[in-house]
């Protein structure tokens, strides 16, 4: 059984409402932290901790806490980032929903650390449910005296403010993100200025992820020594997954980052293997903007060592070989499935969300979307191969924003380890619209007797 | 007054020392020929422009002399700022030339190339970069985008098929006029401009958008299909205008003013007065002064820009007269009449043929045989 450090409590009966939250040990960091601490050593415990940003790219928060600009009598502003849109991660909407008040506890911390009064959570719009959920715990949090001007006698004053977005991935990119929160169009902006020097209205603004704000909570209240011995290497803490597509157990799981890919989806602690005694074909391990791995590259890295659940070890191998833990939404794939129908899936969810500002994404994400569907339906030729490897790569790298590179890398690695199965939809017109490519080499080296 | 900081910055092999600040956009026109990037979008008269298009991508082989690490990505030169001892590639590097060629293609993916019945053709920047850096064939097989022409009050019309999104027109918009009433609807491949449920744009400088409009999207109502601006002859004129400089460009046939624009420069962006202003220009001058007699005419207007304006530019050719026309000579005394009004409806956009059908590249006869029931 693996360290809990956030989901722990989640099934506590009531924890949702403040009492038994507090009940439970709920708001012990804002006191330490107001009471014991100041911003400079929270942010000092923060770097010690190693956390990484949990939301995908895993910057070191604690370092970009400290890029952070100060100039007099300009307000800064903390940003919640709860715009999870990454098909496949379902993480925060879990934490959220059951945990408000860690998220809020997180938030105040983090908002003394950085000197923010007005703190913004900017939740995707399809949350609606739970924008009623904050919204009580906010309330019920400012009624007891943790919100509000002079938190706990100090003098601090923090306001929290739920902002719901209108339902687009592209809000989830940081500067769209505030952009949208400005009452703007979610469009990125060119960078720099980072939003650390400008962001919301011009002012000082760090924008975290959900997961990684409520993880300042365990930080604060262990130590951020005690929180890096958790995990390994540079991988410190806990991590939430969340695991989806042909599993006999998708849920949310909290992992220490010691445990192997294997293990995750295999232990009936975790995903508990393969739905219907099936076998895994592929993995898309960090939600759906990173590269797929085959089974056979999955559980084990090229130069055949163990592949574990963490930053390094899934990215062992560069793009070539490698993947990313990116936000954390894993999804196994048995099988029955169908390669290249799933990257047509991704293609047109990142053509419909791309914000059309930079033209290589607004018109090569489209331009993918119908070379995939010409295949896919039987209509494609060996040549759209080659031509969808090189619009990737012309949109890799080249748009203002990430999701240009979310957009490319699917398909590129798609492309890459499943190229045999793209040739043969293409050369089996008729058949692959019947029947699936199968296995082939990619076979689960472990094979699970039915 | 502080002394200037000068930074040298090293473009394509080229040392140029520019003041703090500059982009490196601007120091390659400084410049200038084949150094400087071509640019879509970035306008520098307007705030907040560029890094859309990606046309300026260069490389930066050394950031500055105090860290010298190379960016890993090509950057947008337009918003990126020099900085000392910086190293800049463009058409040196292999990187950007093939990155620049994916982005032309991009570009052209919707466009619809029809470029012989579009007013913009000759000053076009899109047609400029796709001559110098598009391909002869497009590797596209299915239908692009297209919308219905709006008219955006009486003097504008929009043709958004043809728009490649570079967002000047809304921030003119936003910046020279007090109330924007137009902007970007829809996000990705169908974003459009588009006004909020059609109204009209009726401000008094809104006429701008057409100069600022790299492709034919927005036009000159007054001049549409009137005539080719290769067969015009650009004079520098003013007048005394009470609401904008007056300071314009003529696009004469003869004594007949076909058309008034903004004066540009050889980037294709509104010229500075004397004073130092953008020689913004009203939609009184630019719309209703189409006669000789309205302008104090100063001289034929040098066309820098390499495209075809610049080959029907008579200089020195002052107070030609109207050429005669010569189909009703040679036809004796017949006017041609058309066959089919082609500025109504282009076959371009709406194929009969489905070429994602066609295996290999498709011909004549491969459309004469699917298309029998034409015949």
């Amino acid at each position: 059984m693996g360290v809990k450090l956030l989901i722990d409590k989640a099934n506590v009966p009531g924890i949702r409402t403040y009492e038994v939250y507090r009940r439970e040990g709920g708001y012990r960091s804002v006191e330490k932290a107001l009471k014991e601490m100041n911003p400079e050593s929270i942010v000092e415990e923060v770097k010690k901790s190693g956390l990484r940003g949990r939301g995908g790219a895993g910057f070191p928060t604690g370092m970009k806490w400290s890029f952070i600009a100060k100039p007099e009598g300009v307000p800064r502003h903390l940003v919640c980032n709860a715009d999870e849109s990454e098909p496949g991660t379902f993480k925060d909407r879990y934490l959220m929903e059951f945990l408000p008040h860690l998220l809020l506890e997180g938030l105040i911390v983090s908002s003394f650390a950085l000197g923010a009064n007005d703190t913004y959570i900017y939740i995707r719009g399809e949350y609606a449910w739970i924008t009623d959920i904050l919204e009580e715990a906010i309330n019920e949090a400012k009624a007891n005296g943790w919100l509000g001007k002079n938190i706990l006698g100090t003098g601090f004053e923090c306001n929290i403010y739920v902002h719901r977005g209108a339902g687009a991935y592209i809000c989830g990119e940081e500067t769209a993100l505030i952009e949208s929160l400005e009452g703007k169009r979610g469009n990125p902006r060119i960078k720099p200025p980072f939003p650390a020097i400008k962001g919301v209205w011009q002012r000082p603004t760090v924008v975290n992820n959900v997961e990684t704000l409520a993880a300042i909570v365990p930080i604060i209240n262990m130590g951020g020594e005690e929180y890096a011995k958790i995990g390994i290497g540079r991988s410190t803490g806990t991590k939430l997954i969340s695991a989806c597509g042909n599993i006999n157990k998708p849920g949310v799981y909290e992992i220490d980052m010691t445990i192997s890919v294997e293990e995750f989806i295999y232990s009936d602690e975790y995903c508990g293997g393969i739905k219907g005694g099936k076998q895994l074909k592929a993995c898309i391990p960090g939600g759906s903007s990173v590269p797929i791995l085959p089974a056979n590259l999955l559980l084990k890295t090229a130069t055949g060592e163990t592949r574990y659940m963490n930053y390094e070890s899934l990215s062992d191998g560069g793009f070539a070989t490698g993947s990313m833990l990116g936000s954390g939404g894993f999804i196994v794939l048995d099988e029955d499935q169908c390669i290249v129908k799933n990257t047509l899936t991704l293609a047109r969810f990142y053509r419909h969300e791309s914000c059309g500002q930079c033209s290589p994404c607004r018109e090569g994400t489209g331009w993918m979307e119908k070379i995939l569907h010409k295949i896919e339906h039987g209509h494609g030729t060996l040549a759209d191969i080659d031509l969808l490897w090189d619009i990737q790569r012309k949109i890799e790298g080249n748009t203002i924003c990430p999701l240009g590179d979310a957009a490319a890398w699917p398909v590129a690695a798609a492309i890459r380890h499943f190229r045999d199965e793209f040739e043969w939809h293409i050369n089996n017109p008729d058949l692959s619209q019947t029947s699936n490519f199968g296995l082939q080499h990619y076979a689960d080296p472990i094979h699970v007797p039915a | 007054m502080s002394e200037q900081i000068l930074f040298k910055v090293t473009i394509d092999n080229i040392t140029i020392e520019v003041p703090a600040g500059t982009t490196v956009l601007q120091a390659a026109r400084l410049i200038g020929g084949q150094v400087a990037p071509p640019a879509m979008c970035f306008y520098s008269k307007l705030e907040g422009s560029g890094g859309k298009c990606r046309t300026c991508l260069v490389e930066v082989s050394k950031g500055s002399e105090k860290d010298p690490r190379p960016m890993p990505k090509l950057v947008v030169s337009c918003r990126t700022t020099v900085m000392d001892g910086m190293e800049v590639k463009n058409i040196t590097s292999e990187k950007v030339l093939d990155a620049r060629a994916g982005v032309v293609e991009f570009l052209l993916l919707n466009h619809p190339l029809d470029c012989p019945i579009c007013d913009q053709a000759g000053e076009c920047h899109l047609q400029d970069l796709s001559f110098d850096h598009g391909k002869a064939e497009t590797r596209y097989e299915f239908q692009r985008r297209t919308f219905k022409k709006h008219d955006l009050g009486k003097n504008i019309q929009l043709h958004m098929t043809r728009c490649i999104l570079c967002y000047r027109c809304v921030y003119t918009a936003d910046q020279l006029t007090n109330k924007r009433v137009h902007g970007i609807l829809d996000r990705g491949d169908h974003a459009e401009i588009a006004t909020h449920i059609e109204k009209s744009l009726d401000n008094e400088f809104i006429g701008n958008v057409i100069d600022v409009c790299p492709v034919g999207a927005l036009t000159d109502k007054t001049f549409r299909f009137k005539n080719r601006v290769w067969f015009l002859k650009p004079m520098d004129a003013h007048r005394d205008c009470p609401t904008c400089s007056g300071r314009v460009t003529l696009w004469n046939r003869g004594d007949e003013v076909y058309r008034v624009t903004a004066r540009k420069d050889q980037w294709g962006e509104i010229e500075d007065t004397p004073e130092g202003q953008p020689g913004w220009i009203c939609n009184t001058c630019r719309f209703d002064k189409k006669e000789a007699a309205d302008w104090i005419i100063e001289g034929p207007r040098e066309i820098s820009r390499q495209s075809v304006i610049a080959q029907g530019h008579y200089a020195g050719q002052i107070g030609t007269t109207k050429p005669t026309e010569i189909f009703a000579a040679v036809n004796d005394g017949r006017t041609p009449h058309l066959l089919m009004d082609i500025h109504d409806e282009s076959e371009v956009n709406l194929p009969n043929v489905h070429l994602g059908k066609i295996q290999g590249p498709s011909n004549g006869d491969t459309f004469n045989t699917n298309n029998t029931h034409k015949a």
